[in-house]
């Protein structure tokens, strides 16, 4: 079988900053198709603003991304709603619509974007909701459901036109061991048996170590180091090991800065 | 000294801002219009929950007004021996000035306040961002209906409003003090005109509508996504609603009555 080396999606010199904070400073990033590609960094590292600007939702200072061979912010109106539609998205917290039953909400791209008949559409429903194990759960609201249960939802959502790419904003961030494990399977089982691409944006180091096949760390606006995930574990940069170990102290230093423990112990006697 | 007029200057601008904001949000609600004649059924549920929903509290509010415009103009009427005249008092007070500025008053108190805060935690619960990603424009399909069907209940809110006015200021003139039947209709029937009063009413409530309902959207649109903030926003579409209903009512009302 040949291997497939043009990524499907391509990030060559993303450059963005929120105001005065620069998030990314010369991002390159390559996803492959038909693979598991994890992005992970410490909290507030723009994971999520990464997936929303590869989404389009945002647009970068400087750099081009291209998905699919489309750069994607030179996209008109159109043509990126219509490239969205091959794209699945996961939110954090599921972001399903509340007024609505979860057989509504996984049904609603269906109804929007395909003129297909009804029959259909509650098949394809089922089906999705099958794949994620849900489908007993099809007439409840999302106010009814635990968080693991609204991010399965959301994912039968995701996936419901089939979409050649799927990202995952922290798809592990507080789930109990079990939907964690539901959660881990779905991922890996969903990208091979439909052929799809996947970005993990997460965290949890274990949990996605488990299934990425390849991770690029990301951290101060830059990517530190990238590889498949054994030789992210045995790098020898200081950095990636402390991330990838969960270590407490290392070149991200346990104490926020401050002047000598002596000094400011002194400054209170003086006070008083 | 300085450091004030660069704080002064800083405000100016983040006003200038802000508008510039309100008003391109506008115009992609605008956008919207058209598409929204395909679907129908949107802008009739957002006219069952912004204006059905008001209802009950414009009925009882107009009723109680007019009630009032009832015993107070009899009490002040009565002292010049004009107190025939009652019913195109009343008429004329609600239709010109209350129905319009009180219902919009309660309107942006009640409905207002309840879209900006669905807005604000659609924008919290990254509704809005999954609708984007499901490639469904978020303005077109959430917030054109919304103002549509506040533009358009507001003119019929304001209606319930002056007849129920009337009604009132009829149960307390006629019913409760004495006013003569035949002259408390009469009079108003001569003296109310279609296009000087009631017309008039309508525009100042359509263009009400149009502002309390954009205020109450745009607010919700950029509230800042916590608890904290989607109150703040809430406490400011009121606010600005109604400095905009009143400060907008005295300018039509220069121009529509003045000379």
């Amino acid at each position: 079988m040949a291997i497939d080396t043009d990524p499907l999606v391509k990030i060559r010199g993303l450059r963005f900053s929120r105001g005065e904070k620069v998030i990314f400073d010369g991002v390159d990033i390559d996803i492959q198709r038909g693979k598991i590609t994890a992005i992970m960094g410490p909290s507030g590292t723009g994971k999520t603003t990464l997936l929303k600007l590869i989404g389009g939702q945002l647009q970068p200072q400087a750099g081009t991304i291209l998905v699919d061979g489309e750069n994607i912010h030179r996209l008109n109106s159109r043509d990126l709603y219509r490239l969205r539609m091959r794209m699945g998205m996961l939110f954090q917290s599921g972001a399903l619509l509340t007024d609505i039953s979860v057989f509504d909400n996984v049904a609603y791209p269906l109804h929007e974007h395909t003129g297909l008949p009804e029959s259909m559409i509650r098949k394809l429903v089922l089906l999705k909701l099958e794949a994620v194990g849900l489908r007993g759960a099809r007439d409840l609201m999302p106010s009814q459901l635990s968080g693991g249960m609204a991010r399965r939802v959301a994912l039968a959502r995701g996936i419901v036109l089939d979409p050649m790419i799927i990202m995952y904003d922290e798809p592990f961030t507080g789930q109990d061991p079990i939907s964690l494990g539901v959660l881990v399977k779905l991922i890996r089982s969903l990208n091979d048996a439909s052929r799809l691409t996947s970005i993990v944006v997460s965290h949890d180091v274990q949990e996605t170590a488990a299934i990425a096949d390849y991770i690029y760390l990301i951290s101060d606006g830059k990517v530190i180091e990238h590889g498949v995930p054994e030789a992210m574990m045995n790098s020898i940069l200081e950095w990636t090991g402390q991330f990838m170990h969960g270590l407490a102290d290392g070149p991200v230093p346990f104490h926020y800065q401050a002047s000598g423990l002596e000094q400011d112990l002194r400054a209170v006697d003086d006070e008083g | 000294m300085l450091e004030q007029l660069a704080r002064l200057g800083r405000v100016g601008i983040d006003i200038l801002f802000h508008l510039g904001r309100a008003h391109l949000l506008l115009l992609a609600i605008l956008g919207g219009v058209a598409a929204l004649a395909q679907r129908p059924s949107l802008l009739i549920r957002q006219l069952y929950s912004v204006g059905v929903l008001s209802i009950l509290i414009i009925s009882v509010s107009g009723t109680f007004v007019g009630m009032v415009l009832g015993l107070q103009g009899h009490y002040i009427l009565s002292q010049f021996g004009a107190e025939q005249t009652l019913g195109v008092m009343v008429a004329a007070s609600l239709v010109r000035e209350l129905g319009p500025v009180v219902t919009a008053l309660l309107f942006a108190g009640r409905a207002g306040s309840a879209l900006t805060a669905e807005i604000g935690l659609m924008k919290a619960t990254e509704q809005l961002s999954g609708l984007e990603m499901m490639a469904v424009n978020p303005i077109k399909r959430v917030l054109t209906p919304r103002f549509l069907a506040g533009f358009l209940s507001m003119p019929l809110l304001a209606a319930i409003f002056s007849a129920l006015g009337v009604m009132g200021g009829y149960f307390v003139g006629v019913g409760l003090l004495g006013v003569d039947d035949g002259a408390f209709w009469s009079q108003m029937q001569s003296k109310i005109d279609l296009h000087k009063d009631i017309y008039n009413g309508v525009i100042k409530s359509l263009v009400f509508g149009w502002v309390c309902t954009w205020i109450a959207l745009f607010q919700g649109y950029e509230a800042i996504p916590t608890s904290e903030g989607v109150s703040r926003a809430t406490t400011r579409t009121v606010v600005y609603s109604s400095f905009a209903v009143l400060g907008l009512d005295f300018v039509l009302t220069a121009l529509m009555f003045g000379d």
